[in-house]
């Protein structure tokens, strides 16, 4: 086995794009040490997913196959990662909600050291430097993991989509290791959010809405000119928390971090928690109508308006512009 | 039921935080300090759990400094019967050394139930209730948005917050809980119950006494100020926004 482990991520037999990304971590890692890395990705009937993972450079695919693995649950998948990554050097996953639930727990096994969203990594083998956000972005430190096995989950935003190297990975099917007897916990069920849309995480264009929206009903403001750019919808905790919106849509600290090339803010204050969820789009635009929110910060394009007179026009004028 | 909860102190959410020139940490002037966010709806969510059900009892813990007796006060005025303190010094913690404080608490107080927040906003670390769930062998549910007793007090049902929606997981007790911001909106303590709190049992145990290996798996050498972002351009028309982002920003 190689000593770098990428724990892949599958929802519904898909490879989550987020794995994509901690990918390109792993060849980092690879190239710093002169590893080689696998990955691993855990389930129950996902023999065929191999294909989805080929060709990416990694040493070997491996499919932990068991019944305890249907649905995602804590206990038999730290199990099951923990084992399957023993004798590794470095365990990596993309920070997902999945990897923020099970990776501490897979560390915990493993008796390693874990930085958690980690940025960047930096310095020489053996001396490793991972950069990790804290209050919210506004400090970053650089943190040294002393155990033999390190484990990070990573920022997808900061790490490219891996591009497929055109090399062929064997694919490896194994049962899992997974002791029922310990797990106390069941999977009941997903309320999924369904949508057409671009996931939030993917999307090259966001538009997001604020308590400035002032109810749920008006929230569809910000999904037609969501749709009339293709892009994905997200939202400030406000709302989420008021009940307009899916949690699922929750940009910010607390939230999904997103990096896309246009971000557009509407109604939105710009606070600490959400800023560190979107200041590292590329081009961030502000509609707001006070001058002095601090969204205005780290806007490229400010408009100082009330949203509901300039959305309808901005909607629709970029709708004529795409003809 | 027995329910621990921890209530760990952090910088008020509110407050700006700036790294120093020295770069050594942060600039603390003008900064608050109070009970993490998520810990008072910890809190809040054992007091409602203590009112659901019978002989139930809230032991409130925190691992820090002196300061720190302040959080455990709070958590007492909130309502929660008796605090603990696990003196150690902020720079001598990681994840891993709080999770197996924690741990060792667990054994000596053997709760049904853990309460946390999902993640202290100081350092984002969202690590500790995972790794005591899996020091202990217990199960877990991360980001609560709703909590529910099962049949006769063995065990929760737990709606999560995740990528793609809600979950929604069951658990047998003993487990471990983190709270999302949605679970509830906590109580402020009341004045009879910060008198109350006075006279509420406080004790004080080292991590030494505890047996608790203080070895660092995780350390923080340096520290940087993030990338910097400068205000842009006001701009006054929707036409001329348009404008700036097809030929300036080229990204529609
Ligand atoms: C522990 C913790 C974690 C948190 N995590 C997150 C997080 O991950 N993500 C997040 O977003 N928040 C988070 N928050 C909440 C955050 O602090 C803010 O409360 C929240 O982001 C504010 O949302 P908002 O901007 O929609 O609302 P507000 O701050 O109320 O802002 C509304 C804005 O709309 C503008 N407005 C009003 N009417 C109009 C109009 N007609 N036209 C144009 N503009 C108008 C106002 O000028 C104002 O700036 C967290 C808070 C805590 C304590
Ligand atoms: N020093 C501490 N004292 C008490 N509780 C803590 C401490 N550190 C972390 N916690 C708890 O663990 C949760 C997750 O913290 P973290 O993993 O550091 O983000 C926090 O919300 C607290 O409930």
């Amino acid at each position: 086995m190689s000593e770098i482990i990428v724990l892949a991520e599958q929802q519904a037999g898909k490879i989550v794009k987020a794995t994509l990304h901690a990918l390109t971590a792993a060849r980092q890692l690879a190239q710093k040490t002169g590893a080689t890395f696998d990955i691993v990705v855990a389930g129950q009937g996902i023999e065929g997913l191999g294909a989805q993972l080929n060709g990416y450079g990694a040493a070997r695919v491996v499919i932990l196959e068991h019944p305890a693995l249907l649905n995602y649950t804590a206990q038999a998948y730290a199990q099951a990662f923990a084992a399957a990554a023993s004798g590794a050097k470095f365990v990596i996953a993309a920070t997902t909600a999945i990897a923020k639930d099970v990776l501490p727990r897979v560390a915990a096994r493993l008796g390693a050291g874990m930085a958690a969203d980690v940025l960047a990594i930096t310095g020489e083998a053996g001396a490793l430097i991972y950069k990790r956000p804290m209050w919210a972005g506004n400090v970053i430190a650089h943190v040294k993991i002393n155990t033999p096995v390190h484990v990070l989950s990573v920022r997808p935003t900061e790490f490219a989509l891996a591009e497929p190297t055109g090399t062929t990975s064997p694919v490896v099917v194994v049962k899992a290791t997974v002791d029922e007897a310990k797990l106390r916990m069941t999977y009941v069920g997903l309320e999924a959010v369904e949508s057409s849309r671009p996931a939030l995480t993917d999307a090259s264009v966001v538009v997001s809405g604020g308590r400035g929206l002032k109810e749920a009903a008006n929230f569809k403001i910000v999904e037609k000119l969501a749709d009339t750019l293709g892009a994905a919808v997200g939202a400030s905790r406000a709302v989420v928390d008021a009940g307009w919106v899916p949690n699922d849509w929750q940009v910010g600290q607390t939230g999904k971090v997103v990096a896309p090339k246009l971000y557009i803010a509407v109604g939105i204050s710009g606070a600490i928690q959400h800023l560190a969820g979107m200041k590292g789009s590329k081009t961030i635009v502000a509609i707001n109508k006070d001058a002095d929110a601090p969204i205005f910060q780290v806007a490229d394009y400010g408009l100082v308006a009330d949203l509901f007179s300039v959305m309808p026009e901005l909607t629709e004028k970029l709708a004529a512009r795409k003809g | 039921m027995k329910i621990l909860v921890t209530a760990k102190r952090v910088t008020d959410p509110n407050s700006k935080i700036v790294l120093r020139p020295d770069r050594q940490g942060i600039v603390t002037d003008n900064v608050d300090f109070k009970m993490n966010p998520f810990c008072e709806i910890a809190v809040e969510e054992a007091l409602r759990l203590r009112d659901k059900t019978e002989d139930s009892e809230i032991v409130v813990v925190t691992v820090g400094d002196e300061e720190t007796t302040k959080e455990i006060r709070t958590a007492l005025a909130m309502g929660a019967d008796r605090g603990i303190r696990v003196a150690a010094d902020e720079k001598s913690l990681d994840s891993d050394v709080v999770a197996r404080i924690l741990m060792k608490l667990c054994e000596q107080e053997k709760p049904d139930l853990v309460l946390l927040g999902k993640q202290a906003i100081d350092g984002d670390n969202n690590q500790v209730a995972q790794l005591l769930a899996e020091y202990l062998g217990w199960p877990q549910a991360t980001f609560a948005y709703k909590f529910e007793l099962t049949e006769g007090n063995k065990g929760a049902r737990v709606q999560r917050e995740v990528d793609g929606g809600v979950e929604t997981v069951s658990l047998t007790f003993p487990a471990v809980v983190t709270t999302d911001l949605r679970l509830n909106e906590p109580r402020y303590a009341s004045l009879p119950g910060i008198m109350k709190a006075k006279k509420k049992p406080l004790t004080e145990v080292t991590p030494a006494e505890l047996g608790v290996d203080m070895t660092l798996k995780v350390t923080t050498v340096a520290f940087e100020p993030p990338p910097g972002r400068t205000a842009g351009v006001k701009v006054k028309t929707v036409e001329e926004l348009i404008e700036k982002l097809a030929t300036e920003a080229k990204c529609i």
